[in-house]
């Protein structure tokens, strides 16, 4: 008997052996690799860099304004991704979260974008929707031409209003910006110049652009979204497959709220918004925290439907990490530089990762009985 | 406006935006029965005599069917390995807690998100040094272990809920750990094992980017692949072929998702959501 309980104890060995094979001996290897100039194209180039420029791929990447630009292509999609997810998602989940007819259907037919497999949502969305002859949406612009000219002289006629009032506004930002761009450029320059480090020539830099106000809107006949605004289709199919997550865990969040407390705050006189500001907005916080920081981790990866839709193109306006680190290890074969890249892919993941636990530990907590 | 009008008000925007949501996909579906002609016409037909060519050649007159049991094949492999590892894990950290228990728990958690960008040289090189790379093996091998932390907190937190008296009885009764596990624990787990697998099976089923970097024959790659190749017109007329092929690889996940609704949030949240 004592014998097989200590045996029980230790059931949970080989799966956490296994675990730590698969997952965690790449990631050393990939630290290794980090610290070489292997390049696949040149056998026998797998060698230690040597102590003295050991870093030199790490150097060579934060040199290279494209790696500011991947990262910043990285950021925008993901925060773009989980804004409007977010929006849309706690939307759709306060309409499911009333009883009618059909709300099955309903919230069967709103799960279905997210288990489409990412590479076939790319397809689709490139080769039947977006496509600029025949898609669904030059269809869906000539049948509601009229009306898509109304907004667009709504949108002009309001951008005229606010050009007056945005144009002192953005002469303040733009000096902050460059501000920025000074600050930015004595970092890297500092960081580059570190004895350490042993980097060759002077610290290249991309600086942040200054903004501008947009000349007015016109209507397209026909255009190629991809084309036209790269980013914003692959923020467009990753959100369109990303709502209904963040849908099903507040959809979860506000069905876990007690009838009695609604029906409470309805007697103590709370309207629509006040219910939901005071009363379903601090019950779904962890929901939320939850939800976004789990969609952020997974966006960051995103990969199958830039690989689709726009081959991290046109340059690298649409390449993310995931994408620079194919590129760079499949296309250039080049595995020091690829596996630098992919260490700065965990350090972001993980920073996103640790938050992630500490919500989950806080959680614990506060379930644990007292 | 009276709240029963705004009810139905509300109830008709719900039913509006999950059209407009579910439409790219339906639209897909009902270009697979058209006529290549008929597919690329404009404005689109919505009135059409359906044909099942499309589906004949895009299934039975291509490698579709080889890939289809590539998916089938790892997807099922992946899971009997990725059980076969987080059942005793989940019985052990279900009914043997330690101290570190939840720390671990935790860590199993994290090494599901990692990147997987950031290990694709390393397994590269390794799988290319192994004989794995363009072999179902290597996939199946990761894909356990990108399930294994999915199955051991779903397996655990059903195992938690399982009365502990039966198992005691079992014991008392002289049951030995296989017995206890195959006669006592297994059967009631069933339903909740279903799940999980359902789940496991969307993640393999739909994972791209490990796929098409370590395997890109047809004696391996699983259906992602093959899909990723529509990515460039194949010549004007493929894309009702096309729809019924990309059509074709969705359905069962599509069908396993919607049978598996109701755990599909405790599985993609780890269990943080229940």
């Amino acid at each position: 008997m004592v014998e097989q309980t200590s045996l029980r104890k230790y059931l949970s060995a080989p799966g956490i052996l296994f675990l730590i094979i698969v997952t965690q001996i790449p990631f050393v290897v990939a630290i290794y690799f980090a610290f070489t100039n292997w390049n696949l194209l040149r056998p026998g180039s797998n060698q230690f860099l040597g102590w003295d420029r050991m870093w030199r791929n790490f150097t060579r990447i934060l040199n290279n304004p494209d790696f500011y630009t991947v990262l910043w292509n990285t950021i925008f999609l993901t925060i773009s991704v989980v804004v409007l997810t977010f929006i849309f998602g706690m939307a759709l989940a306060l309409l499911l979260n009333r009883p009618f007819p059909g709300r099955a259907l309903a919230r069967t037919l709103l799960i279905t974008p997210f288990l489409v497999m990412p590479v076939a949502a790319g397809v689709l969305w490139k080769n039947i929707v977006l496509e600029p002859t025949r898609g669904l949406l030059t269809y869906i612009m000539e049948a509601f031409a009229p009306v898509i000219q109304v907004g667009i002289n709504i949108l002009n006629a309001i951008g005229s209003v606010l050009t007056p009032i945005l144009k002192p506004i953005i002469a303040l930002i733009n000096p902050v910006i460059d501000l920025l761009n000074t600050g930015l450029f004595t970092v890297v320059t500092l960081f580059t110049s570190l004895p350490f480090i042993g980097i060759e020539g002077p610290a290249e830099f991309a600086p942040l652009a200054h903004l501008s106000l947009a000349e007015s809107f016109y209507l397209p006949t026909s255009f190629y979204l991809p084309e036209a605004f790269p980013m914003a289709s692959i923020i467009l199919i990753v959100t369109w497959q990303w709502t209904p997550f963040v849908m099903l865990i507040l959809l979860s969040g506000l069905q876990s709220l007690p009838d009695s407390t609604l029906e409470a705050a309805k007697i103590d006189g709370a309207g629509g918004f006040g219910m939901f500001r005071y009363i379903m907005l601090p019950h779904l916080k962890r929901f939320i925290e939850i939800a976004l920081l789990l969609e952020t981790i997974f966006i960051l990866n995103v990969f199958g439907i830039i690989f689709i839709v726009t081959t991290g193109g046109p340059s690298i306006n649409t390449t993310n990490l995931p994408y620079e680190i194919f590129k760079e290890a499949f296309s250039r074969w080049n595995v020091g530089r690829a596996s630098a890249y992919g260490i700065f892919a965990v350090i972001l993941a993980n920073i996103v990762i640790l938050l992630f636990l500490r919500v989950l530990g806080n959680q614990n907590e506060s379930e644990a009985p007292a | 406006m009276n709240s029963k009008a705004w009810g139905y008000f509300l109830t008709f925007i719900t039913f509006l935006i999950a059209f407009m949501m579910f439409f790219p996909i339906l639209y897909m579906a009902i270009t697979s029965f058209k006529t290549e002609q008929e597919a690329i016409s404009f404005p689109p037909s919505f009135i059409f005599e359906p044909t099942l060519q499309n589906w004949r050649d895009a299934i039975f007159d291509s490698p579709f069917p080889k890939y289809l049991l590539n998916t089938a094949s790892i997807t099922f492999f992946s899971t009997i390995l990725a059980l076969l590892f987080g059942l005793p894990t989940a019985y052990a950290m279900a009914y043997y807690p330690t101290k570190r228990t939840e720390g671990s728990m935790l860590w199993i958690m994290s090494t599901r998100m990692l990147p997987p960008a950031g290990v694709i040289v390393p397994l590269y090189v390794i799988f290319n040094n192994y004989g794995l790379l363009n072999t179902q093996t290597g996939l199946i091998i990761l894909y356990a272990a990108m399930n294994f932390p999915l199955i051991v907190w779903m397996m655990r937190s059903f195992m938690l809920e399982l009365p502990f008296d039966i198992i005691e009885a079992a014991r008392l009764d002289g049951a030995n750990l296989w017995q206890e596990f195959s006669k006592v624990i297994f059967p009631l787990l069933i339903p909740g094992l279903a799940a999980t697998s359902l789940l496991a099976l969307i993640f393999t089923w739909n994972e791209f980017f490990l796929a098409v970097n370590l395997t890109s024959t047809l004696e391996a790659a699983p259906l992602s692949v093959y899909v990723s190749t529509f990515k460039a017109a194949q010549g004007d007329l493929f894309i009702a072929k096309m729809s019924a092929a990309v059509t074709a690889s969705i359905i069962p996940v599509l069908i396993a998702g919607w049978v598996a609704q109701k755990q599909l949030v405790t599985g993609l949240t780890m269990g943080a959501v229940k």
